[in-house]
């Protein structure tokens, strides 16, 4: 996607730009969410959604913006929950962003920084969902969207284990958990708990029905807790898995888990200190994943040990009772 | 476990998910607070969801009982 880049096309543009006496502030244009089409004189437009949530009266006066200013009068939904205006003239550049910041619509960044979150439904309304996905991406984007790192930086938040925003592949993500544990005099030994657990790690005592849980096969989805009718199973406490080093494209590589139950209120300080070790240890254009794999986990893990010491470990065993 | 008595019955092996809740709901929606329904439902996919969703509505499972390839349950509307 480099030779797309609009911060490629520099002499190009301008050279256009003094043909048709305008002036667009490229200084703006280096971080937003400007990308060069095929076509001559075309780009696409890429909004900032965070989360790929959006208030549905902002959505139609987007549309009305999208209409105008869209030469083929069409939108892309991005594979990161942004919605990209295409065809749009550059020579348009400055009227169509003064007119969605009048309805407090932000471009996004492309480039080496911080990315928008993206997350998933969450706790909010996805009946799966155990943490508030949304209010994260809401808080990241707020906190951290646009920070220079060594490369692009992706986070994005699941509210469970089933990780619909596939925090496995980002270069930061967090995905949603619960701790079950189990109050012996409240359970009936109905059994439906053994058959809501989809890792087998409850089966139904062949006498009493009631649980015998194998805390090496749970994976803290929390189905234990919704389906159980007496509330002999409860929700101890939430957090987030956190994994690092994720990727897709050419190279995909897979995250690696580095915390578990790092509470809500401490994701913001991970994230910074994430930053702030990769500035520090990242080459230019290298992807964190690859960073890790060249400076050594442990050298991360000491640095981030202020922060993921309000979680577990990584091989945290729920005791269940 | 005592057994309640139940003020109106619905069958629902066979009926899949989410059709099997919703139909449990439209069955609950008939009936005064306090009552009672009692629900058969297949093991794996329903048991998994419908008793979790009757939880999530505010209704309260009295009963659970395991017969072979199903469950019967007794549901008192909240
Ligand atoms: C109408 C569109 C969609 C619906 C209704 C839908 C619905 C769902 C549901 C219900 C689950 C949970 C499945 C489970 O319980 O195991 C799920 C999981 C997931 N979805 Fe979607 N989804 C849609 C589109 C997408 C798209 C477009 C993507 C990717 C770009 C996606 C990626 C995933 C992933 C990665 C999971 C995780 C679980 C797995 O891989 O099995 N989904 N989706
Ligand atoms: C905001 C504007 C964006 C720009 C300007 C942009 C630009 C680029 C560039 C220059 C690369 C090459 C990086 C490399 O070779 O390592 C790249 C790679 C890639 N981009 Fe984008 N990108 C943008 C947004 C996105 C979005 C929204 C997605 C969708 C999820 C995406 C998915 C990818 C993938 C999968 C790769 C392959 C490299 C990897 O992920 O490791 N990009 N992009
Ligand atoms: S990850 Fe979990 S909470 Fe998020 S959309 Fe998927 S099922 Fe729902
Ligand atoms: S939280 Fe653990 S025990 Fe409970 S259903 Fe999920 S995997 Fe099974
Ligand atoms: S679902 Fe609850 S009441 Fe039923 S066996 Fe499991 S813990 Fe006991």
């Amino acid at each position: 996607m480099t030779d797309h880049f609009i911060e490629d096309k520099t002499t190009k543009v301008n050279v256009n730009l003094e043909t048709i006496g305008e002036r667009v502030d490229f200084n703006d244009l280096k971080s937003g969410g400007f990308i060069k089409q095929r076509q001559k004189d075309l780009f696409t437009v890429r909004l900032r959604c965070p989360g790929g949530r959006m208030e549905t009266k902002k959505l139609v006066e987007i549309s009305k913006i999208a209409d105008k200013y869209s030469k083929k009068g069409v939108v892309h939904f991005s594979f990161r929950q942004s919605l990209e205006i295409l065809y749009v003239d550059y020579k348009e550049f400055r009227n169509i962003v003064s007119e969605l910041e009048k309805i407090g619509q932000k471009v996004a960044s492309c480039g080496p920084r911080v990315r928008v979150p993206t997350a998933c439904g969450g706790c909010e309304y996805n009946p799966n969902g155990l943490t508030d996905t949304q209010g994260m991406a809401e808080m990241v984007d707020q906190k951290f969207f646009g920070t220079p790192t060594p490369h692009k930086f992706k986070t994005s938040f699941s509210g469970c284990p089933i990780d619909c925003s596939r925090t496995k592949e980002m270069d930061f993500g967090f995905q949603g958990i619960v701790e079950p544990v189990w109050e012996d005099p409240l359970c009936t030994g109905c059994t439906i708990c053994s058959e809501a657990c989809k890792e087998d790690a409850i089966v139904s005592d062949p006498d009493t029905g009631k649980p015998i849980f194998d805390p090496k096969k749970c994976i803290f989805c929390g189905d234990c807790i919704r389906a159980c009718p007496t509330e002999a199973w409860k929700a101890k406490r939430y957090g987030h898995i956190v994994r690092i080093g994720g990727k897709h494209g050419r190279h995909p590589m897979e995250s690696i888990e580095v915390c578990t139950f790092l509470p809500d209120d401490k994701v913001a300080d991970a994230i910074q200190k994430t930053v702030e070790w990769y500035n520090a240890n990242g080459k230019r254009g290298e992807r964190i994943g690859n960073t890790i794999k060249r400076v050594g986990i442990q050298k991360y893990l000491d640095f981030m040990e202020p922060v993921f010491k309000h979680g577990s470990p990584v091989n945290y065993l729920a005791p269940g009772v | 476990m005592g057994e309640v008595k139940a003020n109106a019955h619905l069958d629902l092996r066979g009926v899949m998910c989410p059709i099997n809740f919703v139909k449990a709901k439209l069955k609950l929606e008939t009936l005064e607070a306090g009552e009672v329904l009692e629900l058969v439902l297949d093991s794996g996919e329903p048991i998994q969801n419908v008793p979790k969703s009757i939880k999530e509505e505010g209704h309260k499972i009295l009963e659970v009982k395991k017969e072979g390839e199903h469950f019967r349950l007794k549901i008192q509307k909240g």
